[in-house]
């Protein structure tokens, strides 16, 4: 059996059925784990072990009633983008260095419905506005596989959280890769689904159209669990869709023999990482022979005006969503301005940090009076035709893999200075948000000891097809069960 | 095309952000790199192309017009900086 912190969700459910473990047992070693690497890692801004105990001991008598459920008494942590009543949420900023929620977001309340043990909340860039989670307000995270370098971001924390073996799962959040790139940067497995699948309400908003929540786990089984709990109509938020949640551990086993398999061409540059292509290929090889029909050079010529794309809408809509930090309702609030507007200015002067200005700024210009439609209709429109590629793309294919960044981990600091540098990391998987698609990592091997991902694209609302594709990779490569030397 | 200072202080006064001497510095450059890569976007022929705000199938999704409890208000306003009788407290807008 591996040690109790390095189980799969599947596994420790197993164990606790069998009552060969206690959820007691497992949160301490989750606890013991973050004492013994989290001062090195850095994946917390808050650990949460008293209510960890206690929501590890209620599921405990819950199991000694008979209940059983595949997260019931698993411990997690949880990104700080996401509201948990009573326990602060930061957002990773200093405008909200002290909120504390009066209300849980509803994925959260979801998997503590379910039983699941918050052990902590994770660290990520202010706001999810980052790559690295260096642009976090209180600290830098390390990746496990080497402390020198980033987890990426923006969700780093709970991607080095899973990795480190510091909680069985994590949720997360992606707006333009904030899941899909630090999965691949700690080798894990991190989805996005489909935008409208999981509710929105109680994430902190950045990007209201493209921003959704999901899982990092260990294997494609472990995602597939977590998906079943958080995804569903909420009638708190508008945009959450009216579809039915499939059991998505249902034809994980299916593999893909007969399957159809695009590689898209821009995916693919004469640019990326040598070592990195050389893992997607042999990915690639490993589903063609399982019987895959593996066709490359699919054209989605549009992918070159996606990032424009994205760094007009996301900071338009971050600069109407911040709008709402103003020092009046909740957070922090300077006082001793001259005026109203003096304190509103400071407020946000001081809170907020430099990327998040940064973007705000993007926002606010593409939005104002006479850029409006070269910049934000003209993105919108551009988003369409971005869409209309994929569709095409899907008449012919049932999944598109490629990889999920162009390069492994960097080295902390090497990309703070030059801010399109750093967006440059998010190239292969903001186009899957623009087209509000879902889209998975997973661990495709190590390049100098530094993990891979292989990112999947399915058409929307069919994770089911990504996670049978990612675990018939999965199966051959055995990657799931590689942990880092801490 | 450089920002110049005075349209990032413009831009900084419409979001109402306070910037730094040096914020104001780099923004400048830094904005003008990256706004100059959104040219890219006139390379795509978008005739005739509706906008796409969001990629869902749903317009106008109304709620039932019933009451439902909502958070206690003393949770709420105990967030705020400054409260009066249950009301949010503002210093005043016109002086």
């Amino acid at each position: 059996m591996p040690e109790l912190h390095n189980l799969t969700i599947h596994d420790a459910a197993d164990l606790l059925r069998k009552r060969e473990v206690s959820s007691r047992q497992l949160t301490q070693a989750a606890l013991d784990r973050i004492d013994a690497v989290d001062p090195r890692v850095r994946a917390f801004l808050t650990v949460t072990a008293d209510r960890a105990l206690a929501q590890a001991d209620a599921a405990d008598a819950r199991i000694a009633a008979g209940e059983s459920g595949s997260l019931l008494g698993v411990p997690a942590a949880i990104k700080d983008v996401l509201t948990t009543k009573g326990v602060t949420t930061t957002c990773g900023s200093k405008m909200l260095e002290n909120f504390v929620p009066p209300y849980s977001a509803t994925v959260v309340q979801r998997l503590f419905d379910a039983g699941a043990v918050m052990v902590g909340k994770t660290n990520m860039d202010e706001f999810a506005m980052g790559s690295s989670t260096e642009n976090s307000a209180y600290h830098v995270t390390c990746n496990p596989w080497d402390l020198e370098r980033v987890p990426g971001g923006s969700s780093g924390g709970s991607a080095a959280a899973v990795a480190a073996g510091e909680a069985i799962y994590a949720l997360g959040s992606d707006t333009g890769g904030s899941i899909r790139q630090p999965a691949a940067l700690c080798g894990v497995v991190g989805i996005k689904p489909t935008y409208g699948r999981v509710s929105r309400f109680g994430l902190v908003a950045f990007a209201s159209s493209l921003d959704q929540v999901g899982p990092f786990t260990r294997d494609v089984r472990d995602a597939a669990i977590v998906l079943n709990a958080i995804c569903g109509h909420d009638a708190n938020d508008a945009t959450s869709a009216p579809v039915e949640t499939p059991d998505f551990t249902a034809d994980l086993e299916r593999g893909v023999e007969g399957m159809r398999i695009g590689v898209p061409r821009e995916y693919m540059p004469a640019t990326l990482d040598a070592g990195v292509r050389a893992r997607v290929q042999a990915a690639l090889d490993a589903l063609a022979a399982q019987g895959a029909r593996v066709e490359y050079d699919v054209p989605l010529p549009s992918t070159e005006a996606a990032l424009a794309v994205y760094y007009i809408i996301a900071p338009s809509e971050a600069s109407a969503n911040l709008a709402r930090y103003d020092g009046v309702k909740y957070g922090f609030s300077y006082q001793q301005g001259a005026s109203m507007w003096d304190n509103m200015e400071h407020t946000r002067g001081l809170g907020f940090g430099t990327e998040v200005k940064r973007r705000i700024m993007i926002g606010t210009y593409a939005l104002s009076s006479g850029y409006y439609d070269a910049y934000y209709l003209k993105a919108q429109k551009v988003r369409t035709v971005i869409r209309r590629e994929f569709d095409a793309a899907f008449e012919r294919f049932d999944a598109l893999v490629a990889p999920v960044t162009p390069t492994t981990a960097f080295r902390i600091g090497e990309k703070t200075n030059d801010p399109y540098a750093m967006y440059l990391n998010d190239v292969f998987t903001l186009p899957v948000n623009i087209a509000g698609l879902p889209g998975a990592s997973i661990p495709a091997g190590f390049v100098d000891g530094l993990p891979v991902g292989l990112q999947v694209i399915g058409k929307p609302f069919d994770e089911a097809t990504v996670l049978r594709v990612a675990r018939a990779y999965e199966r051959t490569a055995g990657w799931a069960s590689q942990h880092p030397p801490l | 095309m450089k920002l110049d200072r005075d349209v990032v202080l413009h831009i900084a006064r419409l979001a109402r952000v306070e910037l730094t001497e040096a914020e104001v510095e780099t923004f400048s450059t830094q904005l003008s790199d990256i706004i100059g890569h959104f040219d890219v976007l006139n390379r795509v022929d978008t005739e005739g192309v509706e906008p796409t705000a969001h990629t869902l199938p749903l317009r106008n999704v109304m709620a039932d017009d019933v009451s439902r409890p909502s958070l206690p208000r003393d949770e709420v306003l105990a967030l705020a900086p400054n409260t009066e009788d249950g009301y949010l407290r503002v210093r005043a807008v016109l002086e």
